[in-house]
């Protein structure tokens, strides 16, 4: 074992660990078609994630009693790791190796977080102003969609945004059961023993992530302007 | 079903759970070496809570197998290189919630230890700590589960654990010891989140518990 490692590490340092005339002629056939194939995973992911989330989060915010055991399956679901995860859908007839089973899994990563921002959001709105909407003569369905999604959104988008960057990097993970992005270069740089394909997959993944979340920050802010002065994590 | 109890009989499984908890709970014993005491360093300087924070929240987006396998072209194959990808991935949330967890106890608080002639070292020990408590272990669950999760993934650089199963089982079509490894890693992850829950619980300040109870009931 030590003298394959020792084989391995000494032609990993005799190649260069970046190999640029690769990325220039590799660059239309394996590149490009990775960070699509990456952006359309979590794109797609998280569209479905939100479409889930929005109705199931306004319904909970109704009905309070559904919310812990929504809470509790939704962070279950998150808490499993990736990799078995998507190695349990494999195996689950009708699925099977591809990016369904990869979006099927980041949709499940994502729905925690979505869910309990929606309620959170929802929450955030004061009674004050439910009541002087209603003292305006608004009906329930236009208080929900005039005053408190609107109210919501910055609540909502922060758990897009965290979403969004999971999804991504889980994403990369994907690749390993046949569901394409850019974790594809991070596996085939591995096999192929070529640092160069591994580096370009982790480096463009973890930008795309770290672009993601600055893009839907600066979103975040955006929607809420009485808040811009007040900076914090969340 | 029997199959996948097989192979939880095979000698090799418990070896790889073995591995599987080692390499987590030492890449998590470290970062939180590394991790609590820069927050304790930068807890007094605004512009260090900031750099810690960003540096923290960048940490956080950089996918876990982007930094496994980032190990491998300049530290190679095997357990240490993994050890180092997850010690780097398990510092960020305990970063994050260390410095914040500081900052957000109250001005208020710390100028009556202060007037009560509390000194500096006293209020942190005596007062940050305490009432950071339940965030700082908040970002150490986080963590925990997270090592725990991205161990899977220690198996595409030679670092062994769990992902060993799943991997071996998803090349051969062993559908049983497929199962068998992602069973047991989701039991584990599941295993630690509760584990960590319960500590968080258990370092929460009895004052603090009032409080909280307090807040919700309003």
């Amino acid at each position: 074992m030590g003298s394959i490692q020792l084989a391995l590490l000494l032609q990993s340092l005799d190649q260069q660990l970046v190999d640029w005339a690769w990325i220039r002629q590799n660059y239309r056939e394996d590149i490009v078609p990775a960070v699509i194939g990456h952006i359309y995973l979590s794109f797609v992911s998280v569209a479905i994630a939100l479409a889930i989330s929005l109705p199931v989060g306004i319904i909970v915010s109704r009905y309070r009693k559904a919310y812990p055991p929504v809470t509790i399956l939704t962070g279950l679901l998150y808490t499993i790791p990736s990799l078995a995860l998507l190695a349990i859908l494999v195996v689950i007839p009708g699925i099977g190796v591809g990016p369904n089973a990869v979006i099927i899994a980041l949709v499940a990563y994502s729905l925690l977080v979505l869910i309990r921002n929606v309620v959170t959001g929802i929450d955030s709105v004061p009674a004050e102003t439910i009541d002087a909407a209603r003292g305006m003569g608004l009906t329930e369905r236009q208080i929900l969609f005039k005053v408190e999604i609107p109210l919501a959104l910055p609540v909502i988008v922060a758990g897009i945004r965290i979403a969004t960057v999971t999804v991504i990097g889980i994403a990369t993970i994907g690749a390993y059961i046949a569901g394409g992005g850019l974790g594809q270069l991070i596996f085939d740089g591995i096999d192929q023993n070529f640092p160069t394909k591994v580096i370009v997959g982790a480096v463009l993944a973890t930008a795309m992530a770290v672009v993601a979340d600055l893009l839907l920050l600066a979103l975040e802010r955006y929607l809420r302007p009485w808040a811009r002065r007040v900076r914090g994590a969340s | 079903m029997n199959d996948v109890l097989k192979v939880f009989a095979r000698p090799q499984f418990p070896h790889a759970v073995l591995v599987h908890v080692e390499l987590s709970a030492l890449a998590l014993l470290i970062a939180v070496a590394i991790a609590l005491p820069v927050a304790l360093a930068v807890n007094r300087s605004s512009l260090g809570t900031a750099v810690a924070v960003n540096i923290g929240n960048i940490g956080r987006a950089v996918p876990s197998l982007a930094l496994l396998a980032l190990a491998l072209p300049f530290l190679g194959f095997g357990f240490a290189p993994s050890l180092v990808a997850l010690i780097a991935l398990a510092i960020p949330p305990i970063l994050i919630n260390a410095t914040t967890g500081l900052r957000e106890v109250s001005k208020e608080v710390i100028d009556a230890a202060r007037g009560m002639g509390l000194s500096g070292w006293q209020i942190l020990r005596g007062i940050q700590l305490p009432i950071a408590a339940p965030v700082i272990f908040a970002g150490i669950r986080t963590s925990a589960v997270q090592v725990v999760a991205s161990a899977t993934l220690a198996t595409f650089i030679g670092g062994g654990g769990l992902g060993d199963l799943i991997v071996e089982g998803f090349q051969k079509g062993d559908t049983p010891v497929l199962l068998a490894g992602a069973l047991a890693v989701a039991f584990l992850a599941i295993i630690t989140e509760l584990l960590f829950g319960g500590l968080e619980r258990a370092f929460t300040p009895a004052g603090l518990k009032v409080a909280q109870k307090r807040q919700k009931a309003r």
